[in-house]
């Protein structure tokens, strides 16, 4: 059950490798969100205004390029791209983009064009001008339109020309960037015709980028200007031209220098942003790792409690997360902010529990509350597996979760990632503040420094313990929530993370919440720097391994308590 | 004469060693010496299993040792026990020879299926017994030896330890779960088929192995008894009571606890090699953490600081898993998790405390 | 750093090299000064507070020595440091003239004759009183001697005057968790003498006891003085008073004043030290 999740993390990881290195493809697919979702929004002033334009003269041809895709000349259907292309009504672009998916089919009965997409039986059609449904069909009734590589290279730049004139910036600058990739023959003067009307500067700079990259096909001072200014250029296009420069025999051996340096300099930053990636996703593994120990730091620094059952409070917060989420069917993006207080309520009530039914008896004893505790882990995995089931549920994600920011084409931040570093650092910074400023942390520490002194000083030290166990249980609970968003929810969750948290505060240095945080995001890093090279599971196996070592190096951890207190 | 000497004053020891002479003497005639079908014939499964339950015997006996009478709480002998079932594994993998499914004389079925081009060094010598019961011993053995010398020397204690040692079982785990470390992965080693020259399908062997383990019990149980009856028994008591004491009246508590350290891995690491011929088959599986505070509980329900209780624990916790998971499977970890939390709360001393205080009573 | 220091005495011309010198053996003791510890500029600090604060004292061989002070004036610290649990900043520390303290760790200074009993008494309490002094008794302490050892009857009779001299011979058998507070007292005074030290550190020995205990722990421990050399930390002024020779005052870690009881008492700093201003 450990290597499972193991498998996880290094599946998601290739996942978002995968995705980087077809980094061009995602913006394609972001840009232009599915043809269903696209067509019944409401149309721009601005579209209405080509119809007006456009429409009338154009209709006849617009019928007739029509007809002529449904044939099986390819020389006709090339023309047909033009001439829809041409019209410039927006419609074109619905056929123009379907077609280039390989979805545009027609009814064999009244030879209409429309959109099909596999369904459970046959094939749903949608219409491609209004998007209304057109209901499900056997696939014999419909028959698809065939394409090949000169019509898809034509669709290609016709969609993209066609897209620059889209009102919308975000599709304006995908439809660039498809132009470069695609390194069209006219492309750089075809952007010097529309660079002078372009309002957007991201768009523009993008232009200039396929302007230079033009230039490079120009004479000598042409392509080392050009060079000049795209060092450093992180787009791919840019990357692969300069770099089939470098190889080149025939150029010119002051170009071929300075496309080496405009390399290097463009290789020196994918390094550097490869870096800062892996630091990232390393303080976002990191954070998971402080979330997941930071209340075992609480129970297990302040009270000397050993909670193996720590991972099991996580699981119950996972699955207040499910059940919440069951309960509100239609408000995803809300009810895991709902989930974070229930979560903290459940887990801390379970805690609660668990102190006053099993640990009170067993303080000082923390050997026998690790025993315990065991026991109290099995039973809650046990009662999850009768209750809910004993497979995985299924948690969903906010919209406001997926996605990422993309800083440039080899940097983007997932939300995912970003909004566990910060909800990490925010639980860390609350916890910190309950335990320095509130007359409960007055307590807690109290207590946890001399229970016997505590308790004559009138801290009712019973109240105390039970309450500091629940803040520990509450924020395991809250981890939960958020692990719930990253991996699988099921029985197993906790385990999977009980030995992480309890390397972690012992890293840290026991009783010291900066030792916690400090240590979880470094093992997190060290875990992701590791990885490329040593496999996910032999990052892991490093990490522990040093972990282990460096106990016996310093028995009391990365920042241990000194004083006399700490020597008896 | 040593026996009745070690055996002195041990009433409980007494008892569990003319069980088990009687247990094993009757249970190989009854397997044996009457036909099948007959009422009072012990089928070979169950000799297996009360073998099995036997190594589990051992396996707790180490276990009581380090913890029981020198206060480590290790949740790391599950590994010892693993790798010295792997070493044991490794033996009758090469007994297979040539009739593995691919017949590949040289390489075991899973290096055949993971294209493997020749045995790894750390397999060679396997094919011999006295070579791999050697390694059964010293594996563990080192290891425990190699981990207890850096934790002792720096004074790793209580509940540090145990984490730490948790943590060398996980790390053991996720290393035996790959394919690359060349002992069979996941699906670990399997499909035995003769030790010694001896098939493992037949009766005699089973209750040869049963024999053997039921030996290794009271060999071990023995040598424990007569480790804790002499001085060095009265200092890991000492230890386990108070350190810091002990070492200013001038013991050396690392070496102190190293040896006895690596003495119960060493007798965890023979158990577990008794124990893979017998389930037929050792996988990663048995590096889980679950498996080593598992076993914890079972000394802990039989009576820490005891010996035989851990061997009844052992016993009692087994037969109760084997009938629970059979009869009504969702409860085996309810009770099992009950157990725990009944154990160290109320139960602190265990069944044999339990007795104890009872026969206290009535005197 | 431990390198560097080696080079260093390497070059250091005025003495033989360490390295040079014989390492000295327990029963060795170079006493030819007339001292059995020196404690050297010794400070030691935890979080930033000065528990020794640069420490010099001198124990003479068979000197019976009280120390006395405040709480927090280092005493048990002190304690410490000799017997190897705490390593000080600075200092040193010497045992006899040649063999230094800071080298070694707890059992092997216990080894060399220095036993140590306990501000709070810890005896082994699931052993019985025999056990115990079994336990501590001077010999072969290395894992395998004490594996195989056998009691000879001299140590036997030696174990019995011990508990003759504790009174505790009726409770031979009886474990030690369950003796009163001043009989676990003794047993660890008795424990001490198993261990048959050069020097004994005795970190407030009566504790706990009746007025008659006392006399006879202070009967004892003068009784000691000669054969060996003992250090006693007390709180209680009336067993000082009785057993002193000579008092050492602590004060934050370092010598306020030395010399006989009545001198220190009359010694201005003591009194406002003691009595506030």
């Amino acid at each position: 059950m450990y290597p499972r999740t193991q498998f996880k993390h290094d599946t998601e990881n290739t996942f978002w490798r995968n995705l980087r290195l077809f980094g061009l493809l995602i913006i394609c697919t972001l840009n232009l969100p599915s043809l269903a979702a696209d067509i019944p929004a409401a149309p721009d002033k601005a579209e209405d205004k080509l119809q007006l334009t456009g429409q009338i003269d154009t209709e006849d041809e617009f019928s007739h390029a029509l007809t002529l895709l449904r044939g099986k000349s390819f020389k006709d259907k090339l023309k047909a791209i033009d001439t829809l292309a041409a019209s410039r009504n927006p419609k074109a672009l619905h056929y123009l983009k379907a077609l280039l998916e390989a979805k545009l089919y027609y009814r064999k009965d009244d030879q209409k064009i429309i959109i099909a997409r596999r369904a459970d039986k046959g094939y749903a059609l949608i219409d491609p001008e209004s998007g209304e449904n057109l209901g499900t069909v056997p696939k014999r009734e419909i028959k698809k339109i065939t394409l090949n590589n000169a019509m898809r290279r034509a669709l290609r730049e016709k969609i993209a020309s066609l897209s620059l004139s889209n009102p919308d910036p975000n599709v304006r600058y995908a439809a660039v960037d498809e132009m470069l990739s695609s390194r069209s023959k006219g492309l750089a003067a075809t952007l010097k015709t529309l660079i002078d009307q372009e309002t957007n500067s991201k768009v523009r700079k993008l232009m200039q980028v396929g302007i230079a990259l033009g230039e490079l096909d120009g004479d000598k001072p042409a392509k080392l200007s050009a060079l000049e200014y795209l060092a450093g250029n992180l787009h791919p296009s840019v990357r692969n031209r300069i770099q089939s420069m470098t190889e080149d025999p025939s150029e010119d051996q002051a170009v071929v220098t300075a496309a080496r340096t405009a390399l290097k300099k463009i290789e020196d930053k994918v390094y550097f942003f490869n870096t800062l990636e892996t630091l990232f996703f390393g303080l976002s593994l990191g954070s998971v790792l402080v979330l997941a120990a930071i209340g075992l730091a609480i129970t297990f620094g302040v009270m000397g409690v050993i909670n193996m059952a720590h991972g099991e409070l996580i699981m119950l917060g996972a699955y207040t997360t499910y059940l919440i989420q069951q309960a509100f069917p239609g408000f995803n993006d809300l009810s895991i902010l709902l989930a974070i207080p229930a979560a903290f309520i459940v887990s801390g009530l379970v805690g609660i529990l668990i102190e006053r039914s099993i640990i009170r008896f067993l303080y000082g004893r923390p050997l026998e509350t690790l025993l315990a505790t065991f026991g109290v882990s099995l039973i809650l995995q046990q009662l999850v597996r009768s209750l809910i089931s004993p497979q995985n549920v299924p948690v969903s994600n906010p919209s406001w979760l997926s996605g990422s920011l993309q800083i440039n084409s080899v940097f983007s931040l997932t939300y995912n990632r970003l909004y566990i570093i910060l909800f990490s650092l925010l639980v860390f910074a609350g916890l910190y503040l309950i335990l320095k400023n509130t007359r409960l942390g007055l307590q807690v520490r109290a207590v946890a420094q001399n229970r016997a002194m505590a308790r004559a000083m009138g801290v009712r030290s019973g109240r105390v313990d039970a309450l500091t166990f629940g803040l520990g249980s509450g924020i395991a609970g809250v981890a939960g929530v958020a692990l719930s968003q990253l991996t699988n929810v099921g029985p197993n969750l906790g385990q999977s993370y009980i030995i992480d948290s309890f390397m972690v505060v012992v890293f840290g240095g026991v009783g010291n919440l900066f030792g916690t945080l400090v240590a979880g995001l470094s093992l997190g890093v060290a875990n992701k720097i590791l990885e490329p090279w040593a496999g996910a599971v032999l990052a892991k196996i490093f990490v522990l391994i040093f972990i282990i070592l460096f106990i016996q190096k310093y028995p009391r951890g990365l920042f241990p308590q000194k004083g006399r207190a700490a020597e008896n | 004469m040593l026996l009745t000497r070690i055996l002195k004053n041990d009433l409980g020891g007494q008892l569990l060693l003319i069980a088990l002479l009687i247990t094993t003497v009757t249970v190989a005639l009854l397997n044996l010496a009457v036909p099948e079908g007959h009422a009072l014939h012990i089928s070979t499964y169950t000799v297996t299993l009360l073998g099995k339950y036997l190594t589990y015997g051992l396996l707790a006996i180490a276990v009581d040792l380090v913890w029981g009478y020198l206060g480590i709480l290790s949740l790391g002998h599950g590994a010892f026990f693993a790798l010295g079932g792997y070493a044991m594994g490794m033996y009758l993998m090469r007994q297979i020879g040539d009739r593995g499914v691919y017949g590949n004389p040289d390489l075991p079925d899973f290096m055949v299926f993971l294209n493997w081009q020749e045995l790894p060094w750390f397999w060679l010598g396997f094919d011999m017994f006295w070579f791999a019961a050697i390694m059964i011993m010293l594996v563990p053995g080192l290891l425990a030896f190699v981990f207890g010398w850096l934790a002792f020397r720096s004074r790793v204690t209580g509940v540090y330890l145990s984490i730490i040692t948790q943590a060398l079982t996980y790390a053991l785990m996720l290393a035996f779960f790959r394919n690359e470390m060349g002992f069979g992965g996941n699906n670990g080693l399997t499909d035995f088929k003769d030790i010694l020259g001896f098939d493992l399908q037949a009766d005699s062997t089973r209750v040869g192995l049963f024999v053997a383990s039921a030996l290794a019990l009271a060999l071990g149980y023995l040598s424990c008894r007569y480790v804790m009856n002499s001085r060095l028994g009265r200092v890991a008591v000492a230890i386990r009571d108070a350190e810091d004491r002990t070492r200013f009246i001038g013991y050396r508590v690392e070496h102190v606890k190293l040896w006895i350290f690596t003495f119960s891995a060493i007798l965890a690491g023979i158990a577990g090699a008794l124990y893979v011929p017998q389930v037929g088959i050792i996988n990663p599986g048995e590096f889980s953490p679950l498996n080593s505070i598992e076993l914890v509980v079972w000394v802990a329900v039989g009576g820490r600081a005891t010996l035989f209780g851990a061997v009844i624990g052992a016993i009692a916790v087994n037969y109760g898993k084997t009938y629970f998971t059979a009869a009504i499977p969702e409860l085996w970890l309810f009770a099992l998790g009950a157990l725990f939390i009944l154990v160290t709360v109320l139960l602190p001393r265990g069944v044999v405390g339990l007795l104890q205080q009872l026969k206290r009573k009535q005197t | 750093m431990k390198q560097l220091d080696q080079v260093r005495d390497t070059f250091n011309r005025d003495q033989v090299w360490r390295f040079l010198q014989p390492r000295p053996k327990p029963n060795e003791l170079d006493l030819s000064h007339g001292a059995i510890l020196y404690l050297e500029s010794i400070s030691v600090s935890f979080d930033g507070f000065k528990a020794i604060d640069d420490l010099n004292l001198y124990i003479d061989a068979g000197e019976l020595r009280c120390i006395i002070g405040p709480n927090g004036a280092g005493k048990t610290t002190m304690m410490d440091i000799i017997t190897g649990k705490t390593r000080p900043d600075t200092g040193s520390a010497y045992f006899g003239q040649r063999i230094d303290l800071l080298q070694m760790t707890e059992p092997e200074i216990a080894q060399l004759g220095i036993g140590r009993k306990f501000q709070k008494p810890t005896v082994f309490e699931h052993h019985s009183v025999f056990e115990n002094l079994e336990l501590a008794m001077d010999s072969d302490k290395r894992v395998w001697p004490t594996l195989f050892a056998k009691l000879s009857d001299e140590q036997r009779s030696r174990i019995e005057e011990v508990m003759e001299i504790i009174g505790l011979q009726k409770q031979s058998s009886q474990l030690s968790g369950s003796l009163s507070h001043g009989q676990k007292q003794w047993l660890e005074i008795g424990m001490l003498l198993m261990q048959n030290p050069l020097l004994l550190l005795v970190d407030e020995p009566v504790a706990g006891m009746t007025h008659q205990e006392m006399d006879r722990t202070a009967e004892l421990l003068t009784s000691l003085a000669g054969r060996h050399s003992v250090v006693v930390v007390e709180h209680d002024m009336d067993f000082v008073r009785s057993i002193a020779r000579k008092v050492t005052v602590l004060h934050q870690g370092s010598v306020l004043a030395e010399g006989s009881m009545d001198e220190v008492q009359n010694d201005p700093r003591v009194i406002e030290v003691y009595l506030g201003e």
